[in-house]
């Protein structure tokens, strides 16, 4: 770890000025602490935001739907009764990510910008595409925890359990910069290798989350979300899945069915959508969305197993959310 | 099973207790192979003087007067008896069985424990000394290299830096036979990546840290080879150009000496039972109705101790201190007096309380012997931890293994042959054998074991809680199952046909009860995606005795006690155990007795390794404490006009003996109080009296008994016999183990909460190996990809079970306190238990551990839709 300053943030403003490019924003710390400590950051300056005020807040409202602080910590949108009843996956996906610890630190903000868990990307000792390097070491390598989807340039899965759920949410960000505050819907915030290689979104050097937008569930919608790790405890989804379903009786209007740890962005699959919309969600449907959202993938040496794994987590998180 | 086989087993295990990877200890471990069951302090006789040596062992404790007394013989509750043995004069008489007892064997919360759960436990991680510099190792970040140069000018001129140390030997690694085999160099050949190269000590940690970076080394890289298959090829890069050899070390690791060497493949040794193999295993499969066969692969496991490796070296003008993270204080205070040719006098080791070793923690280490150089150059303390990386590519390993099996029957089930090949790397490292369990389980006329060591470029192995053993029942006791299937047999029913030992006789009848066997379904019976199933393996484990056990125990005129020796509580609670004997001899409660261990200025104590440590320490402490009570009670005496004889002492007090005599809790009824402990203590002539103890041999002596290493296997072994429930979703490939019925036996429970505990840390630390730890090197680079405790898994809250650890008593009569231990055959037979549950599930069988998600939909057949491979 390199020596640092620490600045201390009393308003987004403030905070903001600061960014120049040799700073760093330190919300929860959780995922930055990492990678100081293995040298893949070396900022000149951290810039603490955990002190603001009025950005760790849950408001849900009837018509606008809800509204996230950046700094709302995973713990609390567990531990929400609204979150839990109307945006259901994103609790989910908030209460199974890492340890009751960790959760108490992390801020949603944190988690949608954390960097990939690539364990070539994490060790320094590894210069791959994504640090500037010619080669990405996990396609030819140790990959069974890597992307079966859109992994030819860089096997990176995204880390956030957040983000699956916000995506299939439909959830918008609210990005304040120096001169200007911009809204974007989060599914396009999202960079894959081939748009950017060096990073996974497009957020600016001099630009904050500040808000987290979730649109109000239709009428007749449920959303779910379903981890499966090696382990329950402490670890990190082989695969994970996020559905929205919006229903009129009984057939499906809309679908979104988003996958994470599957690709280096949250994954829509859009094949499981259409083979949904129209009909009646039952054990023959969900089966048949699983086998679809799966047709495309591209497997690498190790990770096979992980598509009749997504067929199975995806299935029972469409039967789920039809619950 | 006779006892001998077992010695004459051992024979070719390496050495390490006490002994240092000097040309010493090199020739004491003349002959043999990757060792089946290093445990660290295994030490190895000659071969030739074998029998005459065993048949004196025998005898034992000749030279001692003896008296004849009755002991407890059996297994309490099931087969009891007594049988006569000769008792050293100086020793107390025997115990009667635990129920008559009132410390010892009862339920005994650590004394310790508010010590450690209020963080005011001293661990040499909390040592912190006035002017103490912090270190830096610095590792090499190549599998194979060459090191030309190392440039420590731009380092050393940091202003926090104290002092800069290379490396010039690295301990842990095999060595060249022929040295001259290779090019000699100004430094060590880097051999693996994570090789300790030099280390810095600075002012601060960070400083320190930042200081590491600006050492320069300059490597020639070479190839390398981390993969087993790949290393066995004749074309693969060679990690030693020549025959190799781990010399036995205080570090634990290592095998044999002489061993053939092809390439990078060292072996095979040949063994079974005897040392040599039984029988004919050829004859014996011609003679089979059955014959069951299968491959086996196990993975690397890592030690990933809580507490890492670590040391805190304090070199002073008149003496060298040395705090350290050990299972061995004296092992470690032996070789830093080697190495640095001091006399063991000025060198002093202390281990307060350690957080976990489980064999990797018996030496010096690279990291100890640095941090005695740097503080000896800085003139000051110095503190070196290893970090989470460094502790999981440097220190040690459990050898991965693949293991060809196969076992021949007589439709009866009477076992006709057993044949294992097995191929394992402890890396630089010698020992990976799994050959203990094929040799030692079952009865067999005809038994071979064909170990081979295969070097690849990784750190070496070191002992790992049974080693071998896991690895070995993994295989055995599935193709045991299987058999049984074959032959239409129950499990448990073939076992009893073919396993001799009656307590595990005892623990499969107990276990079956619980779990209700009987119940058990078919295979792959349940519908459905979640399917149950239930399984059970065996454990099999030696009684090793440390005869340089030794301790003292003091008692003062306010009437307090101390217990002083070298023993070190590695975290499986020696500090209480040892109250508890010494609290029963003085008829007082374990709190009333202050524990000392962990430091080498006391009387020596045994490593805590093989099992060996109550087995080795307990009789000890009651036997001094015993000849304390007696100087205590003759100085009584005379002021109540009896003899020491008519007294006793129980529950606080001292009572003249009624008529009848025998043990205390016999006569309680025609006794008289006299006084209080506390009273008689004030009585005493002088302010302090003392006896010192040095374990004497067994009763009856050893199955083997090495007088040079001051080494006994006893007679008999540990069983132990593990029962597993898991539920498997055949959908995503993911095992649960839902319970485990653990049924072990351990001689005579001295604290049975404390045996439970290691049974569940047994268990639970082979789940974790079962189905999750993977030490992962990156094919392409030999570098290792998850050297954390987040992608390296281990086993955490929600996968544990709900465990059952079940005692029996099992009394021979063998020293003292007949105690024995639980360590290791707590956690042999848990992955096989696990593997046959998921059979039992399934109806399918995983030959391969871990036992992932990704393998488990393999075997499922789901692998037809995978459109990647699994390597």
């Amino acid at each position: 770890m390199n020596r640092f300053e620490w600045a201390e943030a009393t308003t987004v403003a403030e905070a903001v000025s600061q960014l120049n490019g040799r700073s760093v924003i330190k919300a929860g710390g959780v995922d930055l602490l990492d990678r100081l400590k293995e040298g893949l950051d070396a900022p000149e300056r951290l810039v603490n935001i955990r002190n603001l005020k009025g950005l760790d807040r849950i408001r849900d409202d009837a018509k606008t739907g809800l509204a996230l602080g950046p700094l709302v910590t995973l713990a609390q949108l567990d531990a929400d009764p609204t979150v839990r009843r109307r945006y259901t996956a994103l609790a989910d996906a908030a209460g199974h990510a890492a340890t009751p610890q960790i959760r108490n630190m992390a801020t949603l903000g944190g988690n949608l910008l954390q960097r990939p868990r690539c364990w070539y990307f994490r060790s320094a000792q590894f210069h791959c595409r994504k640090k500037g390097g010619e080669r990405c070491f996990a396609i030819e390598g140790e990959n069974q925890y890597h992307a079966i989807f859109d992994n030819k340039l860089c096997a990176i899965v995204h880390p956030s359990a957040t983000a699956a759920a916000l995506v299939a949410l439909g959830a918008r960000l609210e990005l304040t910069g120096a001169k200007k505050r911009r809204e974007v819907l989060l599914e396009e915030f999202f960079l894959t290798p081939e748009q950017d290689i060096r990073r996974e979104n497009s957020i600016g050097a001099d630009e904050l989350i500040t808000g987290i937008r979730v649109p109000a569930p239709a009428a007749n919608s449920r959303s779910a979300y379903i981890k499966q790790g090696e382990k329950e405890s402490f670890d990190w989804p082989i695969a994970e899945v996020a559905v929205m379903l919006e229903r009129e009786g009984a057939r499906v209007t809309r679908a979104s069915v988003i996958l994470g740890a599957a690709a280096p962005i949250p994954f829509r699959a859009r094949e499981a959508e259409a083979a949904l919309v129209g009909r009646v969600v039952n054990e023959e449907t969900a089966r048949a969305a699983a086998e679809a959202a799966m047709r495309n993938a591209t497997p690498l040496s190790e990770n096979g197993y992980k598509v009749p794994l997504f067929e199975t987590v995806v299935r029972r998180t469409i039967l789920t959310a039809a619950r | 099973m006779s006892t001998q086989v077992q010695a004459k087993r051992r024979k070719k295990r390496r050495a390490g207790k006490a002994t240092t990877a000097s040309s010493k200890t090199a020739k004491a471990s003349a002959n043999a192979g990757p060792a089946s069951a290093p445990t660290g302090d295994a030490p190895v006789p000659k071969a030739a003087t074998e029998q005459a040596r065993a048949a004196k062992a025998a005898k034992g404790n000749e030279a001692k007067p003896t008296r004849k007394e009755m002991m407890p013989s059996g297994i309490f509750g099931a087969i009891m008896t007594e049988v006569e043995r000769n008792i050293p004069l100086d020793e107390p008489p025997p115990l009667p069985v635990n129920a008559k007892l009132s410390v010892i064997g009862k339920r005994t919360p650590r004394i310790d424990g508010h010590l450690k759960v209020t963080g005011a436990a001293r661990y040499t991680s909390d040592v912190r000394l006035p002017g103490m510099l912090y270190a830096r190792l610095i590792t090499s970040p190549h599998p194979h290299a060459r090191i030309r140069l190392i440039d420590t000018t731009q380092a050393e001129r940091h202003p926090s830096v104290r002092a800069v140390h290379v490396l010039d030997r690295v301990l842990g690694n095999a060595e060249l036979r022929d040295k001259s085999k290779e090019l000699p160099g100004k430094y060590p050949i880097v051999r693996f990546a994570g090789q300790p190269v030099a280390a810095i000590a600075a002012t601060s940690q960070v400083e320190a840290d930042e200081a590491a970076r600006l050492v320069r080394v300059d490597y020639e890289v070479l190839p390398f080879v981390v993969n087993l298959e790949e290393a066995r090829k004749p074309d693969a890069p060679l990690v030693f150009p020549g025959p190799a050899d781990q010399a036995a070390t205080a570090g634990g690791g290592g095998g044999p000496a002489g061993v053939p060497q092809k390439g990078n493949v060292r072996g095979p040794v040949k063994g079974g039972p005897q040392g040599r193999a039984r029988g004919d295993v050829q004859k014996g499969f011609d003679e089979a109705d059955v014959v069951s066969e299968g491959e086996f692969r196990t993975q690397v496991q890592t030690h990933s101790a809580l507490e890492t490796h670590g040391v805190v070296a304090d070199w002073r003008s008149d003496e060298l201190v040395v705090y350290s993270s050990t299972q061995g204080t004296s092992s470690v205070r032996d070789e830093l007096a080697e190495i640095f040719k001091l006399p063991k006098s000025k060198v002093r080791v202390v281990t307060e309380f350690m957080g976990g070793g489980f064999g990797a923690k018996f030496g010096a280490g690279n990291y100890g012997v640095l941090a005695a150089h740097l503080s000896k150059k800085a003139k000051a303390p110095v503190r070196l931890m290893l970090d989470r990386k460094d502790e999981h590519l440097s220190v040690g390993n459990r050898p991965d293994s693949v293991q060809r099996l196969k076992i021949g029957a007589k439709r009866d089930g009477t076992l006709t042959a057993i044949h294992l090949q097995v191929y394992g790397t402890a890396g630089t490292g010698t020992g990976a054998g799994t050959g203990g369990p094929a040799q030692n389980m079952y009865a067999c006329p005809n038994i071979l074991t064909e170990e081979s060591d295969v070097f690849t470029h990784s750190g070496p192995a070191a002992a790992f809680r049974a080693p071998g053993h896991p690895q070995g029942c993994f295989a055995l006791e599935q193709l045991i199952d299987e058999l049984a299937e074959r032959l239409q047999l129950d499990p448990l029913a073939l076992r009893d046909k073919i396993d001799e030992s009656p307590a595990r006789r005892e623990e499969r009848r107990i276990g079956a009860e619980r779990v209700n066997w009987a119940n058990r379904h078919a295979p792959g019976a349940d519908r459905g995606a979640i399917k149950r199933g239930l399984g059970v393996a065996q454990s099999v484990w030696y009684r090793l005795i440390n005869l340089d056990s030794s301790c003292e125990v003091r008692v003062t005129r306010d009437g307090s006690i101390e217990l002083l020796s070298g023993v070190q509580d590695i975290g499986g609670g020696i500090r209480t155990a040892l109250a508890q004997v010494v609290a029963e001899e003085f008829g007082l409660r374990p709190s009333a007795i202050t524990i000392r261990i962990g430091d080498t200025s006391f009387p020596g104590g045994p490593a805590s390794g093989g099992s060996m440590t109550t087995g080795s320490i307990t009789p000890v402490a009651r036997n001094a404490a015993y000849n304390v009570k007696k100087q205590m009670l003759e100085q009584i005496a005379p002021q109540f006009n009896a003899t020491a004889e008519q007294l006793e002492m129980r529950d606080g007090a001292i009572f003249m003996r009624g008529a009848t005599g025998g043990h205390a809790s016999e006569s309680r009824a025609s006794t008289r109080k006299l006084l209080s402990f506390k009273q008689a203590a004030a009585r005493l002539k002088t302010e302090q009296i003392a006896a010192r103890s040095s374990r004497s041999d067994d009763y009856g002596g050893f199955a083997f008994k090495n007088e040079a290493a001051a080494f006994g296997f006893g007679i008999g072994i540990y069983g132990g016999v593990q029962f597993a429930e898991v539920a498997v979703d055949t959908e995503t490939g993911v095992i649960k183990v839902e319970r485990v019925v653990a049924v072990h036996d351990c001689g005579r429970p001295v604290n049975p909460l404390a045996v439970e505990s290691q049974i569940n840390g047994g268990v639970i630390q082979g789940i974790s190996y079962a189905l999750y730890e993977n030490r992962l090197l990156d094919r392409n680079t030999g570098l290792m990809v998850n050297p954390n405790l987040e992608q390296y898994k281990i086993v955490g809250s929600r996968e544990t079970p709900r465990i059952e650890a079940v005692l029996i008593e099992e009394y021979v009569g063998r020293n003292s306190t007949d105690a024995g231990g639980i360590g290791e055959p707590a956690t042999i037979p848990t992955v096989a238990a696990i593997a046959n549950a998921f059979y039992n599930a399934t109806g399918v069988r995983l030959y391969e551990m871990p036992m992932t998600p990704a393998r488990v939909l393999a075997a499922l057949g789901r692998a037809a839709k995978m459109k990647g491979g699994l390597s």
